[in-house]
């Protein structure tokens, strides 16, 4: 019996039922850029870097289920254009320095903004007032560079069953907040083993005392950048 | 209770009387609130959270969404200040002003005795009374001279609201033109005993029949949703969508006022046939004022036995009504934002599909319609297919309640059939030189006199009812730019494009009005137009740009008036430089 | 033979890193210099810059003297391009962004211990702060974005040469960095 497919950009992409766009063209090496995406979690839909056009129709492909005989499209002039200002949204809204960020050369925001070709932020920068968390013995959180994509969120709840972070506020006040009524994560149950630890796409959630250990050449994605490590393509592939 | 006075119940008593159950967070956090002096402790916060076995973030994450919940002090007589852009013409800002002035209060701060503290809020659905402010949840209409002192009187002598002049928070009906729906005075049970007998087959025969749309903005067929609904499994619910949010609208507030009977039948029916057993009238929160009202109609219902166990004393035929509160949050009037404040959670809109009648509150399947809407269903049990049909247009059967504001001799409520010109409402409301009218809200249209003779109807010019009238002494770009600051308030926060975008719409038109605007501007505009239309999460973001999107399209002369050729800074170069220039005493 | 290209560069809220990387172009630098003449610029030492094609600014605004030279350039210079990290996003100089800048003027100069005449410094000539050190972007209108901190070596290179052969310039894969 023949796979279902659809086409992405006029390729034939087959799918298993129930695989979401972004799933079915990630199983078969086609990168669509990607923020708030997880493999390792359902799909959360707030970025919207993944948007693709489907029966022409803009659309999350990370929460729009395959079908059989669908004509996705990705690589466009004009979705990049809307992925290149999402980023650049995403950098004004707040203070992303890349040149002294730990999470610089591994931070997923970072390599889509290159990926994209983004050469600025476009817009005027908002430069909000975050302060860091340094509670924590091992643990710093710098707020400066939430991207609000609540990863950290669903694994501290969903794999470590410790529900450490949450969202407050809403429209450009909605931010990361903690568990405690201290509001410092030193009052939480977070601990350097947990999941929520290693799933920040950018540089919050940092290990003390751990920064700048690779060189620049030898960062994670100055080896395999999330577009190589889905086409297959990393240097070390 | 006195509102100076401290609370009288405790977490537990308040946890208790809504059977610790978390999907009542909201109402729990409302009532919390009330006990605390209008705030939320993070001390009450743990509390509630511990005694719904909640982690302690989810429930400051809850309060942190709604804006008439705060986690800092407010004044214990917190006045807000409607802030629609019909309000300000009105002078809703002189009256916030004056308000501030007279009881020695900043806006947007606590007066230093904790007594009071005034700020803006989002239109409360009293724009055919401006200006209007709520205090505590108490609209008080037409603030203005004696009106306006008897506020600061009652205020300053620290009188409880419950004894304010009955004067000062009377709500008119305001209704202008009462049409065969706002002229029905049906018995209670009168529609519902019409198709309590009926088979399934044809109360849907009358549904599809009657092309009844919803009266929300969608216009989704009635007859699609309930059955959808009725042929899912599990137990359904009905809820009814009185988050009459859109900026501009209040004909939902009359209905509630003075026909509560009939909204409460028209979900009595859908429940009758889909066979729901739960019902919930969803009230924003800027309606509180309302709320008690309902309660006692619901009251009424169930002596009469038209709700409760063995309705009209069928067996088996077992519905009831619960009122729920929101907490300031136009975005909870998207139905599944509206679900997931319901289950006491963030008004943030749920994917879709799946769609609420297959999955809605708690996973049920759930028929989610406007106030008008089961108004409607109920005039069209109690009267008939063919008085129905003979009211609107093949395409949108009917009546409309239009809300209409602004620059008219009449303000009020006008219930017109589907199909009459936006000019005619115009002449009917007593508009004169009228340059735009803002039709269906800021979500909606923003039509220009070229298209008076458009048709209100879902095929032409559709409108859930907001008739927004400015004429030629008002400046558009005060009206697009209160429009665009409104979603950049309400946008929930979860998808980039409208959480970042809509604010950066509010600086580009910010500046388009102070004649700094230049191409440059225009550029980022059409660039978030195209954005927000076509990746956002809701509809929000995605109707969000339409007020600069039409003017910008539809009124040229206009625009380029104030387009400056040069590229301008969003900011004032003196006043940046000022901080500085004090440091180092170059200025005193 | 054809004039000559007249470019300007400056460096405002920087730290000339970005003027030190484009001359890593290295030897490349002759071929250009037959294309190109420079304006102002820290090579030439010329105070100010007259009509120009094409001006480099580096560094982020922030102080009224950098708006002055940005105005300057905006006004003499037919492409306008920000070059580095501070000049496209303030870069770590508006890291003091969240502060009050006259909270941090009092700071440095009163309460840093040590200090021996307790006043912020107010000559006429030390131009003032702004109260936040803006990309200028924000500022001026700007045609093109070199970012990284510095842009590479091949960045300037690349784009420069496509500027003067008349095509839209486009950086090449590798030479777009934020840092």
């Amino acid at each position: 019996m023949t796979r279902p497919t659809f086409t992405l950009d006029g390729v034939a992409i087959s799918f298993d039922e129930g695989q979401t766009i972004i799933e079915a063209a990630r199983k078969a090496g086609v990168f669509i850029p990607f923020l708030c995406a997880h493999p390792e979690f359902p799909a959360h839909g707030s970025c919207r870097v993944c948007t693709v056009l489907v029966n022409g129709r803009a659309m999350a492909s990370c929460t729009t289920k395959a079908a059989d005989g669908q004509v996705v499209e990705s690589n466009t002039a004009a979705l990049t254009r809307d992925r290149q200002a999402l980023v650049q949204m995403l950098f004004v809204e707040g203070n992303h320095f890349c040149p002294g960020c730990e999470k610089s050369g591994a931070c997923t925001l970072q390599s889509l903004g290159k990926d994209l070709a983004v050469t600025s932020a476009g817009f005027a920068h908002e430069s909000p007032t975050r302060p860091v968390d340094a509670s924590h013995p091992d643990i710093l959180l710098d707020f400066n560079r939430c991207i609000l994509c609540e990863l950290c969120v669903r694994a501290s709840s969903d794999v470590d069953k410790k529900d450490v972070f949450a969202l407050s506020g809403r429209g450009l006040d909605k931010h990361l907040i903690v568990n405690a009524e201290s509001g410092r994560l030193a009052d939480t149950g977070m601990a350097t083993t947990d999941k929520a630890m290693s799933v920040c796409p950018v540089g919050v959630i940092l290990w003390k005392r751990r920064g700048f250990a690779d060189p620049i050449g030898k960062r994670p994605h100055d080896v395999e950048s999330p577009r190589q490590r889905v086409e297959g393509k990393g240097k070390t592939s | 209770m006195r509102a100076d006075s401290p609370g009288v119940r405790s977490t537990s008593d308040i946890l208790d009387a809504h059977r610790g159950d978390p999907t009542r967070l909201v109402q729990i956090l409302r009532d919390a609130q009330r006990e605390c002096g209008n705030w939320l402790p993070a001390r009450v916060i743990t509390e509630i959270a511990a005694g719904l076995g909640l982690p302690r973030a989810r429930v400051e994450g809850v309060a942190g969404f709604y804006a008439f919940l705060h986690l800092s002090p407010v004044g214990r007589f917190r006045v807000l200040v409607s802030d629609n852009i019909t309000d300000q013409f009105a002078g809703s800002r002189e009256v916030a002003g004056a308000l501030c002035r007279r009881l020695g209060v900043k806006r947007g701060r606590v007066r230093s005795d904790g007594r009071v503290s005034v700020d803006f809020t989002s239109c409360t659905g009293l724009c055919d009374q401006a200006p209007a402010i709520l205090v505590n949840g108490q609209a008080v209409p037409r603030v203005t001279g004696m009106r306006l002192d008897a506020v600061v009187r009652c205020i300053e002598a620290n009188l409880p609201l419950e004894e304010w002049p009955q004067d000062l928070l009377r709500v008119d009906d305001g209704v202008r033109q009462a049409g065969p729906v706002l002229s029905a005075t049906l018995a209670p049970g009168e529609a519902l005993k019409k198709m309590l007998h009926e088979p399934a087959e044809r109360v849907l025969a009358v549904l599809e029949g009657s092309k009844l749309r919803g009266r929300g903005g969608a216009g989704f067929s009635v007859a699609t949703k309930w059955n959808t609904c009725r042929l899912a499994p599990n137990d359904c619910v009905v809820v009814c969508n009185a988050d009459e949010g859109e900026p501009g609208t209040f004909k939902d507030r009359l209905l509630l006022m003075r026909h509560a009977d009939h909204v409460f039948e028209g979900m009595t029916i859908a429940a009758r046939f889909t066979g729901a057993t739960a019902g919930f009238v969803y009230l924003r929160g800027e309606y509180e004022f309302l709320a008690p009202h309902l309660r006692e109609v619901l009251h009424q219902r169930r002596a009469a036995k038209l709700l409760g166990t063995s309705i009209a004393g069928e067996r088996g035929f077992d519905f009831d009504i619960d009122v729920h509160l929101g907490a300031g949050a136009y975005v909870c009037g998207e139905e599944t934002a509206l679900l997931e404040s319901l289950e006491g959670k963030r008004g943030v809109p749920r994917h879709k599909p799946p769609f609420p009648v297959t999955h809605g509150y708690l996973g049920r399947p759930t028929v989610v319609n406007n106030v008008e809407t089961f108004a409607d269903a109920a005039w069209l049990f109690a009267n008939g297919l063919d008085a129905w049909g003979a009211l609107g247009t093949p395409q949108s059967s009917g009546t409309k309640l239009l809300s209409v504001a602004g620059d008219v001799e009449r303000p009020g409520i006008y219930e017109v059939p589907w199909g009459t010109t936006l000019r005619e409402v115009l002449t009917l409301a007593g508009a004169e030189r009228t340059k735009a009218v803002q039709v269906g809200g800021p979500s909606a249209e923003l039509v220009p006199p070229s298209m008076f003779d458009r048709r209100l109807a879902f095929e032409d010019l559709p409108c859930a009812g907001a008739i927004a009238v400015f004429n030629d002494s008002r400046d558009l770009l005060d009206v697009v730019v209160n429009y665009a600051h409104f979603f950049a308030h309400e946008s929930c926060g979860f998808c980039t494009p409208c959480r970042v975008g809509t604010h950066v719409a509010t600086r580009s038109l910010d500046k388009l009005r102070r004649g700094q605007g230049s191409q440059s501007e225009l550029n980022e505009l059409n660039t978030l137009t195209r954005l927000l239309r076509d990746t956002s999460h809701c509809g929000l973001g995605a109707t969000a740009p339409n007020g600069w999107r039409h003017y910008l399209d539809r009124f040229q002369d206009d625009l380029q008036r104030r387009l400056s050729v040069e590229f301008q800074p969003a900011f004032d170069v003196e006043k940046a430089l000022a901080a500085a220039r004090v440091a180092r005493g170059d200025e005193p | 033979m054809t004039a000559k290209v007249r470019v300007a560069t400056t460096s405002l809220a920087g730290c000339f890193g970005c003027h030190m990387s484009f001359l890593d172009i290295d030897e490349r630098i002759l071929p250009l210099l037959d294309k190109v003449t420079f304006d102002r610029s820290p090579l030439t030492d010329l105070k100010h810059a007259g009509p120009c094609d094409v001006g480099l600014v580096e560094g982020g605004v922030c102080n009224e003297d950098n708006l002055h030279v940005l105005r300057e350039f905006r006004k003499q210079c037919k492409v306008l391009v920000a070059v580095g990290a501070c000049a496209i996003n303030g870069g770590l100089p508006a890291q003091r962004n969240q502060f009050d800048v006259g909270d941090l003027l009092r700071h440095v100069y009163f309460e840093e211990p040590g200090l021996t005449r307790r006043v912020v410094p107010d000559d006429p000539e030390l131009p003032a702060l702004f109260d936040k050190v803006r990309p200028i972007h924000e500022l001026v209108k700007v045609d093109y974005f070199l970012p990284g901190c510095p842009p590479p070596a091949d960045a300037f290179w690349a784009f420069l040469s496509d500027l003067l052969e008349g095509r839209d310039p486009r950086l090449p894969p590798g030479a777009i960095r934020y840092d």
